[in-house]
């Protein structure tokens, strides 16, 4: 495989606006392919890998999550040579002045998101972030042109190179959550030479950013026996480093509370002792706000687990990670699933 | 375009939950046109039309139920508190009311030393013109709906709920008019759109479509410092490409925009910031359905004096025949 | 009154009650449950999720599918980290006022620990007026460790919190934590141990309402009934107020309280005077919760597979979500009555549309 770096390059620099994911999509099914037995694409979006177990049919399987969609703009209107846009997921409104972004028109067109000069503004003015009926992107097409090329409703996206910092850190857009993407593809790949009974089904989630849609649906179709949902959460930073959030570089966070399994929990602490993998305790009081939060109930319910890679800046176009966290995730996931025996079932410690 | 029975859907009662009148209304309409019938157990009616082979199952659901308010507290005086039945609404001074057993109240606000703000809904009480408690007709749990007639004044129609009766009207117009087409049409009116989804979430459970389509108003940009929204009055119907609670599935937005070409009707596109509709719901069903949405332009929602174009309606429904007759 | 220390419905409460069984943790609680109904019925599982599902067969030819829901968790804390100096660092679990939590004593763990939550000195407030209560992340539960590494070891990360607080009698009433919905619990435990009904009988102990109505959501799903009854443990608002002609949304002692609709969904007309016409029949005593508030398991159901027609029936409870509510006896035995007798009486037509 290539270097993490470089994969994570590919997945984050490409686009994949919440709804409209086709692009990543197919860029993460071109990776997955040749790692797995069966792929598809399904209603919502989500790409759905399965390589099967090595144990007797019918296997148990467990379902590895992952979204691929991401926050961005969307286009609400077309004033003179300005496109008038309102958040597509939950963009950070105190970024978005002087960024580069790409408007999914009908050929992709770059734009810049325009600010009026200081100049003209007062001392108050230049401070205050930017309204979002303040807010407009340029693409340097004339009025006419520009309708014809833009539709109410196309999405934009954020243009950003990955850039590696100092320590094995990288930072660029969209880490929220294709460095998750990238785990599960590392372990796909990890599972290539590893021996696991259960079926293995890697979801690239779509529409997480709104509602975690993709899982909620692709969980019902699966109906698997336990689902581990990967995502990025809150990484210390010089501004915030009190309870819930966590250090990049010491490892992926397992995730407890009312939305985990115990067992599942257990398991991957478990796993991650064994494959001497450091990893960090995240307790989570209620929603989890990822998709194992949609998974869980499921049908009859699902037992879940969550790992976590810690991130810097979050939603914002710089969001920064470990590279040794991505790549441990991808271990943890494969380790934990490696170790599942053909008769595991999940179940409650006082079950009949 | 048939202002009667557009009157008399805006007009009959259906608080969210309290659908019973005006499903009876509907079902007497499309009884005819349907090859079956069936309400489900949250009340949604569900109106069914074989196709002739080789298409697909569609859902289209337009939900019956209307914003309303509901008795809270009756105090010692005989006048009623209330809590809301659905969201966005804000009742004027001085509008009426009607309960389900047909007693009128009048909105009125206490007195507050600071008039200059909007009241809140406890500041708000209803007077059904009872002298006390006792023989206060109201009790606590009675749902009520706004009065609002209909009027038809040039090209547009003001009237109470036409949030959502016009789309129960173009689903009813479409069934009418509806013939050969390869697709099996599953026609719902949902039932409690304005609280939860919930009707037209459990009616596309069980008909587990291959898609879904909600017929509903949406909002307009078109008026003195409206938020700013792409969508206006009389410029046709708007294709929704995402609400506050869904992305349209780029595929049914295609096919709605290739059917209005072929149609030959003006449309738009619809980008709404806050708001969602029964797609929303039926999107996420079993394992997903591909869904969208058509839009009738409707300014002040969730009034009494609700304001669509005859146009946009009558387009609507062009819009959709051709879409069923066509869509693959 | 009933005699209180004979009362099994009440010796039932009193023993849930003082169980920890915060939102995902309620392992406790369904270990206390499993052997006051195992007898009683003809089966009984535990689902993904935690929740204990029973089932009790009908005497009918061809019986309806009732569920009854009565959630097993409670609203409390979880440890999200330590301070330098040995205190917690907690994070409220479901909806709790902050402005209660000063000055309580809580239970740390399943073993339990104890420990309290202090302010700062008012002395230490320099002529401050009071200021807005604490926000939960600034507030620090103490339970007397040296350090961190004391605090780490005694209670990691993820361990659960509850209100220290035995069930008793007080007055004409019983006063303890969590009778949301111990409450329903205890009327659920009753029911199951009581005579057969006509109806296949769905009884199930829930995990997660305070988080979101999981665990109803997914029992329903499992169940496929045809009508859902949630038992509860409801607000009253009766202290003295400034108004005095407002609603005190339920009443104590008035008998169950049932929902017309709250914000989680509108109880189906035909089921709400369903169990009104019964209680009348019965000459039960029941009052209607001031509709528009508070949100109940049957949002959770209403919705699942085809859709669920379902109601709540709740016992009125003072202060809930806070160290000690208080509920009358007479409700509580009433609330079984209305249950049993609402159930009893169901007939397809009760629940069948025009």
């Amino acid at each position: 495989m290539e270097t993490t770096f470089n994969l994570l390059k590919t997945f984050t620099e490409a686009p994949g606006p919440v709804g409209r994911e086709h692009t990543i999509r197919e860029i993460v099914a071109e990776h997955w392919t040749p790692l797995v037995d069966e792929i598809h694409t399904d209603a919502l979006g989500s790409l759905i890998a399965l390589r099967h177990g090595s144990g007797p049919p019918p296997r148990p399987s467990l379902m590895a999550a992952a979204h691929i969609d991401e926050i961005g703009l969307i286009v609400t209107g077309i004033e003179n040579n300005f496109l008038r846009v309102q958040p597509l997921g939950g963009m950070d409104r105190r970024i978005l002045l002087g960024l580069e972004v790409t408007v999914h028109g009908q050929r992709p067109l770059p734009g810049i998101i325009g600010s009026r000069p200081p100049h003209v503004l007062s001392a108050a003015e230049r401070r205050k972030v930017a309204a979002w009926d303040e807010v407009f992107v340029d693409t340097g097409l004339a009025a006419d042109e520009l309708t014809a090329l833009v539709t109410v409703g196309d999405s934009i996206t954020v243009d950003r190179e990955l850039v590696a910092l100092k320590n094995g850190l990288a930072a660029g857009k969209a880490l929220d959550n294709r460095a998750s993407v990238l785990a599960v593809t590392l372990a796909l790949d990890i599972l290539r030479s590893r021996n696991h009974t259960w079926d293995f089904y890697a979801v690239a989630t779509a529409q997480e950013e709104v509602g975690v849609k993709g899982a909620i649906t692709s969980a019902y179709s699966l109906a698997p026996h336990i689902a581990i949902a990967l995502d990025v959460t809150f990484g210390k930073q010089h501004d915030d480093d009190g309870a819930g959030t966590f250090d990049l570089g010491q490892g992926p966070t397992i995730a407890m509370g009312p939305n985990f399994h115990p067992q599942v929990v257990e398991r991957l602490i478990a796993a991650a002792n064994a494959e001497e993998i450091p990893y960090q305790p995240e307790p989570v009081a209620g929603g989890s706000g990822t998709d194992a939060w949609g998974i869980q109930v499921a049908r009859e319910g699902i037992p879940t687990g969550l790992i976590e890679i810690p991130l810097r800046y979050m939603h914002q176009p710089v969001e920064t990670a470990s590279l040794r966290d991505i790549e441990r995730a991808g271990r943890l996931l494969a380790g934990f699933v490696t170790r599942l025996e053909a008769d595991f079932r999940p179940h409650w410690e006082d079950e009949l | 375009m048939n202002l009667k029975l557009l009157e008399k859907l805006t007009q009959t009662f259906g608080p969210s939950g309290y659908e019973d009148e005006i499903r009876a209304v509907i079902r007497a309409e499309v009884e005819s046109f349907a090859d079956e019938i069936h309400v489900d157990p949250l009340g949604s009616l569900v109106a069914y039309r074989q196709g002739s082979g080789g298409g697909k199952k569609i859902a289209v659901a337009a939900h019956m139920d209307e914003v309303g308010l509901m008795a809270t507290y009756v105090e010692e005086k005989g006048y009623v508190r209330f809590t809301l039945i659905g969201g966005g609404i804000w009742p004027g001074v001085g509008s009426r009311v009607r309960f389900a057993d047909g007693t009128t109240g009048v909105i009125a606000v206490e007195h507050r030393d600071d008039a200059t703000t909007m009241p809140e809904i406890h500041h708000l009480y209803i007077d059904v013109g009872a002298t006390g408690r006792a023989d206060c007709p109201v009790v606590v749990g009675a749902p009520a709906q706004f009065i609002g007639p209909l009027v038809h004044q040039g090209q547009r129609v003001i009237s109470k709920t036409l949030d959502d009766r016009v789309g129960c009207y173009i689903l009813i117009e479409v069934l009418r008019q509806l013939n050969d087409t390869p697709h099996d049409l599953y026609a719902i009116f949902s039932t409690q759109e304005e609280i939860t989804l919930a009707g037209a979430r459990t009616a596309a459970f069980r008909i587990d479509p291959d898609i879904a389509i909600s017929i509903d108003v949406t909002a307009t940009g078109d008026t003195p410092k409206a938020l700013p929204m792409a969508v206006e009055l009389g410029k046709g119907p708007a294709i929704k490409v995402k609400d506050s609670g869904m992305m349209a599935h780029p595929l049914v937005r295609d096919r709605l925009v290739e059917a209005a070409r072929k149609a030959g009707v003006p449309f738009q596109m619809e980008v709404l910031t806050r708001g969602s509709t029964d797609a929303a719901a039926m999107q996420l069903v079993r394992s997903g359905v591909p869904s969208g949405c058509l839009s009738i332009p409707c300014r002040f929602l969730h009034s009494p004096s609700e304001m669509a174009d005859e146009a946009d309606i009558d387009n609507a429904i062009r819009l959709l025949l051709t879409a069923l007759h066509t869509v693959a | 009154m009933n005699d209180v220390r004979h009362d099994p419905l009440i010796t039932t409460l009193q023993t849930l009650a003082d169980l920890t069984g915060v939102s995902g943790d309620e392992t406790k609680v369904r270990r206390a449950i499993k052997p006051l109904v195992e007898n009683h019925v003809d089966t009984l599982r535990v689902d993904a999720l935690g929740n204990l599902i029973t089932y009790k067969r009908g005497t009918a030819e061809n019986p309806l599918r009732v569920l009854v829901t009565a959630h097993m968790d409670e609203v409390g804390f979880m440890v999200t980290g330590h301070t330098g100096e040995g205190g917690l660092r907690v994070a409220a679990v479901g909806s709790i006022p902050e402005r209660l939590l000063p000055g309580t004593h809580v239970w740390v763990g399943q073993e339990p620990l104890a420990g309290v939550i202090g302010l700062q000195a008012i002395h230490r407030l320099h002529g401050e007026s009071f200021p807005q209560a604490a926000p939960i992340e600034d507030l620090v539960v103490d339970i007397g460790a040296k350090n961190k590494e004391e605090a780490q070891e005694a209670a990691p990360l993820g361990t659960v919190i509850t209100f220290a607080t035995r069930c008793r009698e007080m007055g004409a009433v019983l006063t303890g934590k969590a009778f949301d919905d111990r409450a329903g619990c205890a009327i659920l435990v009753a029911l199951l141990q009581g005579e057969r009904l006509p109806c296949d009988l769905y009884g199930v102990f829930t995990v997660q309402e305070e988080v979101g109505l999981r665990g109803a959501r997914v029992a329903a799903y499992a169940v496929e009934p045809d009508v859902g009854f949630v038992l509860e443990g409801t607000l009253v608002d009766d202290l003295p107020k400034h108004e005095k002609d407002v609603s005190p949304t339920t009443e104590l002692g008035k008998g169950p309280a049932i929902t017309v609709m709250d914000r989680s969904y509108i109880t189906p007309p035909r089921l709400l005077s369903h169990v009104l016409k019964t209680a009348a029949v019965e000459s039960i005593p029941c009052q209607l919760k001031q509709p528009g508030i508070s949100g109940t398991e049957a949002g959770g159901i209403h919705p699942a597979r085809g859709g669920v027609p379902a109601i709540t029936i709740a016992v009125p409870c003072r202060y809930i979500h806070s160290p000690r509510a208080v509920l009358h006896p007479n409700d509580l035995a009433n609330t079984l009555r209305l249950v049993r007798a609402s159930i009893a009486r169901l007939t397809p037509e009760t629940l069948a549309f025009t």
